[in-house]
């Protein structure tokens, strides 16, 4: 180990003050690109959140903590029974996928109730209290893709923060220390 | 270039662009896919009671009972990319209050290697048909249609409604009630 820590800061020795800057510069490069696509993806699929990691086991079978989903939220398809909605309750942050099971409304606006599919009861307890139904501003967007187990990664890192800093940190540092000969 | 340091970040780096690749197969492999089937649905002995719902202001809705048969083979829909159908029954009809009213009866769960064949007789909804509102009573077009979610291993996750649909009607007037 001590002798990998030579040969890498090695080439930083060799670099000069050009190559620092292009080092921070190609680091800048990776951070701003990650946040573009971020945010393009929040743009094409119009959902704040297009991407989630399902953090409860209520949709079990079909979806298990840490499975990821891809949202969309195109707000001129009117929501149906049936679809799995992200939805946030007013007052609290974390999303919630759950099933749409009833709806009523007309083309203006719709009125809905969810229920998660290994729940027994319908969602009206979550909500917030004397809320009987979600409307469409509570929602964050739909299901419309599945990928499996990938979402991990996310839950760990927000289970032991000391996990993200570390793998963060590492991740800076070898960027700015490697050089593409 | 040949340190363990280097060796494993190769094959590591190999495994996850592999395991991309092929799950990126997996979804292509079955996007196109239709997932359709026919279903025969019938029902018997339609009413409506007038309750009050709790929770609500106090207002009267109106409570639907029916009996349900369906009868639908699901067995070609399952294929390598389908972890899981999800079948819902809905209940779709207008209203005087609402234009739209999508409501689900009953749902099932099927996992891929489960017996998909349904047949199924003289079975109650799984949950209770309730309107908002008073419109059931009367209403001679409710339609019954079955309607699956496709769980994918990865992919899409598309709702397919069912080939064969059923319509009932509501007696125009309210079943008497058990209680007085």
């Amino acid at each position: 180990m001590g002798l990998l820590e030579l040969s890498c800061l090695d080439e930083v020795r060799r670099m000069d003050k050009r190559q620092l800057y292009y080092q921070f510069l190609n680091f800048a490069m990776i951070v701003s690109s990650a946040l573009m696509i971020w945010k393009g993806l929040m743009v094409v699929t119009g959902s704040e959140s297009p991407i989630v990691v399902v953090l409860s086991g209520s949709m079990e079978p079909a979806f298990h903590r840490g499975d990821l989903l891809f949202l969309t939220h195109d707000r001129s398809e009117p929501i149906t029974v049936g679809e799995i909605v992200v939805f946030k309750v007013e007052g609290r942050d974390i999303p919630i996928v759950h099933r749409v099971i009833k709806l009523h409304g007309n083309e203006k606006g719709a009125h809905f109730l969810t229920k998660g599919d290994n729940n027994l009861v319908d969602d009206r307890g979550l909500y917030a209290p004397g809320q009987m139904w979600l409307t469409e501003k509570d929602v964050v967007g739909r299901a419309r893709g599945f990928l499996p187990y990938v979402g991990m990664v996310t839950i760990l890192m927000n289970d032991y923060p000391k996990l993200k800093y570390i793998v963060l940190a590492t991740l800076g540092i070898f960027v700015l220390i490697h050089r593409e000969n | 270039m040949h340190s363990f340091l280097s060796r494993s970040n190769t094959i590591f780096a190999f495994t996850l662009s592999v395991l991309a690749a092929l799950t990126f197969g997996c979804f292509l492999s079955t996007f196109f896919d239709a997932n359709q089937a026919d279903v025969i649905l019938r029902s018997g002995k339609a009413q409506v009671k007038s309750v009050r719902e709790m929770g609500s202001s106090g207002e009267r809705s109106d409570l639907g009972y029916l009996t349900l048969d369906m009868k639908t083979n699901m067995n070609r829909i399952f294929n390598w990319n389908v972890k899981q159908l999800f079948l819902y029954l809905v209940a779709e009809y207008k209203t005087d209050k609402n234009p739209i009213n999508q409501v689900v009866l009953w749902d099932r769960i099927i996992l891929r290697g489960e017996n998909a064949n349904i047949d199924l007789n003289d079975i109650s909804p799984k949950y209770y048909f309730v309107d908002d509102g008073q419109g059931l009573k009367g209403n001679d077009n409710v339609t019954l249609t079955l309607y699956w979610n496709v769980i994918p291993n990865a992919g899409i996750l598309p709702h397919i409604g069912g080939h064969g649909q059923h319509k009932i009607r509501f007696p125009d007037e309210y079943a008497p009630s058990t209680r007085g």
